[in-house]
């Protein structure tokens, strides 16, 4: 039995105006499986729009699911559980707090706030480079050292899952890039299993282990591509034929990279 | 000259350039003091009759602050009652609205007979004049809450009680300061309102006398003692906010 398990899970919005269901159902995932192992990263690659929030956002159990199931450890997720941390697409952290108040929130709601977490806080801090910034209030930081924070909040309860929503998704290229060997890092060190939304393609194969290339609304899952890019990966991994092997097929899982274009 | 000593000096030059307009025209015109006293005979009056202002306005300041005060302990509390319940919100907003359109001083009356010529009557009018924009306010900020931030409290699977006090509640308090600082303000409104239906003391009652003792003098010194009150109330608001601005927004800083 794998880590986690998604089988047939679907998932329609009704649409309501006035308490009344106006027009048709919005089908925002068509049908989804997919399965993962302990440690494993997988990218959910796809247009914007089409349904992968939606799909991470049920794994997290924040959202019910029309049909399907959706097992982690072989239980059945039906709501939030905070063996979980999510990252989302902006950092969302709380301007009244300073950094290392922001990262330890999830201890204070866990009841768990110690020494052992400020240590933990502080270790974490170090790894993503934001030493000496614990007391540093979020808006005097850039938006990818926001992000960074966020990361460390997501992971100070050492969660065994961590769900992604775009979270560099807001960030400049470079800074991106930067980040994408930083999650790597973490991940090679907390051993975490990863589920991450993306619609960069790059990004996806550069970070997955797993690539679920979804289609436009209704969301299924198009294609799955194995990633078997060597670790630890760098710079240079980009540039290998293998690499962009790799993003050709999902560039045409995705419908944007046509046999055409490939030819010419 | 900087921007700091303009900030500093151009205020007191604004009012000493309308009052020297006003004594220019008194003499002009030659008006009579009964209709418009000279901003150098409402000196006088205020010089004479410093003691007798400290103690009303002492008596007004507190009708103000105590009214404020359950302004904000009532209001808040019905705040998060209608942002956080449907129910309520559907039962009671219009309710709320339709006791904000019917003017304040029209209440006045009734007030009067329930609770006398006390200080009650003064608390429950400044009461009922401030507290509506503290609800507003407060019900705004609780809703303003980014659902990111509730979404993460969701995840990890926290309380009500501790989204409301370590999600919600801090992201409304710049919110419950802005409605705070307008209720003050509304608050030495009701205060007078008070003062003027139905009390033996106060600057609203000073100036009622005085007025109808043709003692404009007086009656202008108690309004600018009523203007003083109201930024010192205000001020009171300002120094509180700053004693919490660790747990506000940063003010947005030019550069």
């Amino acid at each position: 039995m794998s880590f986690g398990e998604l089988v047939g899970v679907r998932r329609v919005f009704e649409q309501q105006r006035y308490g009344r269901l106006v027009g048709e159902p919005l089908v925002a995932i068509d049908e989804a499986s997919l399965s993962f192992e302990e440690g494993e990263f997988v990218a959910l690659l796809g247009p914007s729009g089409c349904g992968k929030t939606t799909l991470l956002r049920i794994i997290a159990g924040l959202i019910p699911k029309t049909a399907g199931s959706v097992r982690i450890r072989g239980e059945e997720v039906t709501e939030p559980h905070p063996d979980f941390g999510f990252v989302f697409q902006t950092p969302n952290l709380m301007p009244w707090r300073n950094v290392l108040d922001n990262v330890l929130f999830p201890m204070e709601i866990l009841g768990k706030r110690d020494q052992a977490a400020r240590a933990r806080a502080f270790e974490l801090l170090e790894m993503v480079g934001l030493k000496g910034f614990h007391h540093v209030r979020p808006h005097q930081l850039s938006g990818g050292m926001q992000q960074r924070a966020a990361l460390c909040r997501a992971l100070v309860h050492q969660p065994t899952l961590l769900l992604m929503d775009e979270p560099f998704g807001a960030l400049d290229e470079l800074t991106r890039m930067e980040m994408n060997d930083l999650l790597l890092d973490i991940r090679a060190r907390t051993k975490a299993t990863v589920v991450f939304v993306t619609h960069s393609i790059a990004e996806a194969v550069y970070l997955a282990d797993q690539v679920l290339v979804f289609s436009k609304r209704p969301a299924r899952i198009a294609e799955r591509i194995n990633v078997d890019l060597p670790y630890p990966r760098s710079a240079r991994t980009r540039y290998t034929e293998q690499f962009m092997a790799l993003e050709r097929r999902a560039g045409r899982a995705l419908g944007i990279f046509h046999e055409a274009a490939e030819r010419s | 000259m900087s921007d700091n000593w303009k900030r500093l000096i151009l205020p007191p030059l604004g009012i000493l350039l309308l009052l020297l307009v006003w004594q220019w025209y008194c003499v002009q015109f030659k008006v009579a003091e009964a209709v418009l006293p000279k901003p150098t005979q409402v000196a006088g009056a205020i010089i004479a009759r410093w003691d007798l202002l400290l103690e009303e306005g002492w008596v007004t300041l507190k009708a103000t602050l105590y009214g404020f005060l359950l302004a904000l302990g009532i209001g808040i509390p019905i705040a998060v009652a209608i942002s956080n319940s449907k129910v309520l919100n559907w039962m009671f907003s219009p309710l709320l609205i339709a006791l904000q359109s019917v003017p304040k001083v029209a209440l006045a009356p009734i007030v009067l007979v329930w609770l006398g010529t006390g200080i009650e009557s003064k608390l429950a009018i400044a009461w009922l004049v401030a507290f509506f924009p503290v609800v507003i306010d407060t019900a705004a900020g609780l809703q303003s809450t980014p659902p990111e931030l509730l979404e993460l409290a969701r995840s990890l699977r926290a309380s009500r009680w501790q989204i409301f006090w370590k999600v919600q509640l801090p992201a409304a308090l710049p919110f419950i300061m802005t409605g705070a600082k307008v209720a003050v303000t509304l608050a030495v409104i009701g205060a007078v309102i008070g003062e003027f239906i139905g009390s033996s003391e106060g600057l609203g009652h000073l100036l009622l006398s005085a007025t109808s003792q043709i003692n404009t003098p007086l009656a202008f010194a108690s309004l600018f003692a009523l203007a003083a009150l109201g930024m010192l109330a205000y001020l009171l608001v300002v120094i509180v906010e700053w004693l919490l601005r660790p747990l506000l927004p940063p003010a947005p800083t030019t550069h």
